[in-house]
Formats: C-alpha cells, sequence, structure tokens
C-alpha cells in the first residue's frame, strides 16, 4: 500500500513552517470528524451520504501525495453513490494509513 | 482584487488561502464554510472573485450561482473533473480547478480573470466572436484558433484539434481535416486552449482529451498517434477520465 508524504504540502508552504503547522492542525482535527462521520453513514446503510465525506476524504488523500490511493476513494465514491461498497475494505485501510500517519507526525 | 472563500473543508479553505497569499493582487474579505453564509455576505458586500466548491452539503457551488443575482466572476473548485463541462454553461465562470490545486494552475486562473474582465464586459449580450487581436487572450470558451501562416491569419476549429506536437521553434497543430505548423511555442497554444478539453501530457505535447481511444501505461493513442505521458502529468490525466 501506498504511504503518504509531504511533496504537495512542501511544495504549497514553499519553506512556510508556520503555514505547514496550521494546515497540519487543521488536517489533524478534520480527519477524525470525517472519519467518524463515514463510519456512522456506512453502519446506517447511508450510502450517499457516506460517498460525500469519502468525497472530503479523497481532497485528503491527494494533499498526503497517494496518487493510486486517491483513484482507489474516487472509484469508491462513485461506488457508493450508485448504491454499492465495492472497494470498501481497500478504502478503509488507506483511511487507516493516513489516520496513522497523521497521528505520528 | 477582492475575492472570497467558499468551501465547506476547512483544509480546502486553509489551502486556497495559502495560495491567495502568494498572488499579490488577491485580497481574501472572508471565508465561508457554507454557502448560505456566503450569499448573506454577498447580498451586502462588493466581492471581484469568488472561489467556489462545487460538492457542500445542502447548498451546492452551482445553487449558490444560480441564486445571486449579477454573480462576481467564479473559480470553481472541486476534486470533481466531470463537472467540467456543466461549470462553463455559466457566463461567470472562470475557471475550474481540480484539487489538489497546484501554485501554477492557480496563478493560470488568477490571470484568466483578470482577462475575463477585459474580454467580456464589452461584449455583454453579443455573441462571442473572434478579436482577431494578438494581444488579447481569448475567453476559454471561443470555438476559433487564429494562427500565422505565411503572413495569413488561418481559422482554426479549437474543438476539430486534436494534438499539438512541439517541434523545435515550431508546433504542429493536428486537426481532423488538416495539419497546420506554426511558429509558436506549447506555453503560448495551452494558453488558448480551453482547459477543459486540452491537457499537456508531455513536454512536446498537448492533447484533446475528449479524442482519446485508449490510454496503455504510459502512453494515450489518439487517432493514428501514440502519445506518451510523462509520469508527473498522469495523475491529472487520470483525474480527467470518467472512470468507470
Amino acid at each position: 500500500m501506498e504511504t503518504p508524504n509531504f511533496s504537495y504540502i512542501n511544495d504549497l508552504s514553499g519553506g512556510d513552517k508556520e503555514f505547514e503547522t496550521q494546515l497540519f492542525g487543521i488536517l489533524k482535527e478534520e480527519l477524525p470528524k470525517e472519519k467518524e462521520s463515514y463510519e456512522n453513514f456506512i453502519k446506517e446503510k447511508k450510502n450517499e451520504e457516506a460517498g460525500q465525506v469519502v468525497h472530503k476524504l479523497k481532497h485528503k488523500i491527494s494533499i498526503l501525495g497517494m496518487e493510486k490511493s486517491y483513484v482507489i476513494a474516487d472509484t469508491y465514491e462513485n461506488n457508493l453513490r450508485k448504491g454499492n461498497t465495492n472497494l470498501k475494505e481497500e478504502f478503509e485501510i488507506l483511511l487507516q494509513i493516513i489516520t496513522d500517519f497523521l497521528e505520528e507526525n | 482584487m477582492n475575492c472570497i472563500i467558499i468551501d465547506d473543508e476547512a483544509t480546502a479553505r486553509a489551502i486556497l488561502l495559502q495560495l491567495c497569499t502568494k498572488v499579490p493582487e488577491l485580497n481574501v474579505i472572508g471565508e465561508f464554510s457554507n454557502a448560505i453564509q456566503a450569499i448573506k455576505y454577498l447580498n451586502q458586500n462588493e466581492v471581484d472573485l469568488i472561489f467556489l466548491d462545487i460538492h457542500m452539503p445542502d447548498f451546492t457551488g452551482f445553487d449558490l450561482i444560480q441564486t445571486i443575482k449579477n454573480p462576481p466572476r467564479i473559480i470553481l473548485t472541486t476534486s470533481d473533473a466531470n463537472f467540467a463541462i456543466e461549470a462553463f454553461e455559466y457566463d461567470c465562470i472562470v475557471d475550474y480547478l481540480v484539487k489538489p490545486i497546484l501554485l501554477p494552475r492557480f496563478e493560470k486562473a488568477i490571470q484568466k480573470s483578470k482577462n475575463f474582465t477585459r474580454e467580456v464586459k464589452p461584449a455583454e449580450g453579443e455573441v462571442n466572436t473572434p478579436s482577431g487581436d494578438d494581444n488579447k487572450e481569448p475567453e476559454t470558451s471561443t470555438p476559433d484558433l487564429y494562427v500565422n501562416i505565411d503572413r495569413r491569419l488561418i481559422k482554426i476549429d479549437i474543438p476539430s484539434i486534436y494534438l499539438i506536437e512541439a517541434k523545435g521553434d515550431y508546433i504542429n497543430i493536428k486537426t481532423e481535416d488538416k495539419n497546420y505548423t506554426v511558429h509558436s511555442t506549447l506555453k503560448k497554444i495551452e494558453d488558448k486552449l480551453p482547459d477543459h478539453t486540452f491537457l499537456k501530457v508531455h513536454r512536446s505535447y498537448i492533447i484533446n482529451i475528449h479524442k482519446i481511444i485508449d490510454i496503455e501505461d504510459n502512453s494515450v493513442l489518439i487517432k493514428k498517434d501514440v502519445i506518451p505521458v510523462s509520469r508527473s502529468n498522469r495523475p491529472e490525466l487520470m483525474k480527467r477520465l470518467n472512470l468507470l
């Protein structure tokens, strides 16, 4: 599985450490809320709503430089909007990877 | 240029704010996490440019555009490339940025926004016609491109272009009917073409993404031409595709 990286954030910050810290803080605050919201919608079998949250999560995946994972998230979002949960397992693995990455950094 | 940012994702707003700090003429006067708050603000304040997310709960970016009277210039920001065609049906939309947004692409959108003022305002209520003036940037939906060949300005129908190839100091423009060799650069022609249709996939090639026949590893087949796709451009190409 792909690992997250800082390439996009570094490009964006241009060395601005204050911005990097601020953005990381926002990611750390926003991701768990979205993850929880996603999990609740999945439990309630509200696929359309879960797809909307995956849409936001896939942006975070792209910010963390995970190009292949982005394609998985994008396809999974479309699956949910069509009412099926194909790629759920793969998506949840990568969601855990970014959660761990943000907790460790 | 006074601008506001509308996006329900705090991360996306922070990134846009950072990008705006890189362009001195941009002055961010408001940030909104939902469209309703933004509409209230727009009813009471002068705004020149909006960075607008499409996917927001309850009230989408398109709902906002349809709600406000005389919308200012709008740059759409989204993780979804599938709305590009719908987006350009609105006169106020200057550009369509697919997240994650990179600074060069952001700067290009701002440049388009500045040109948009010059091009659109005088033509209000009229059919958009090609100006023939080389110093002006055409609006993204301009259907024709004029190129200088042997002191003649020759009109090329933009949607018929399927490939542009760099050849030293020249570019080779391939269309459905004919090929044209023009003394210019890929950069210059890239600025004249609509982003939602054309994509630079390699330092020497721009393709019309609607003309792709198939994609294999690091190349695309367009008509009978096999075009290399550089590693750095592949993610953007994949994002543009309506993948099943």
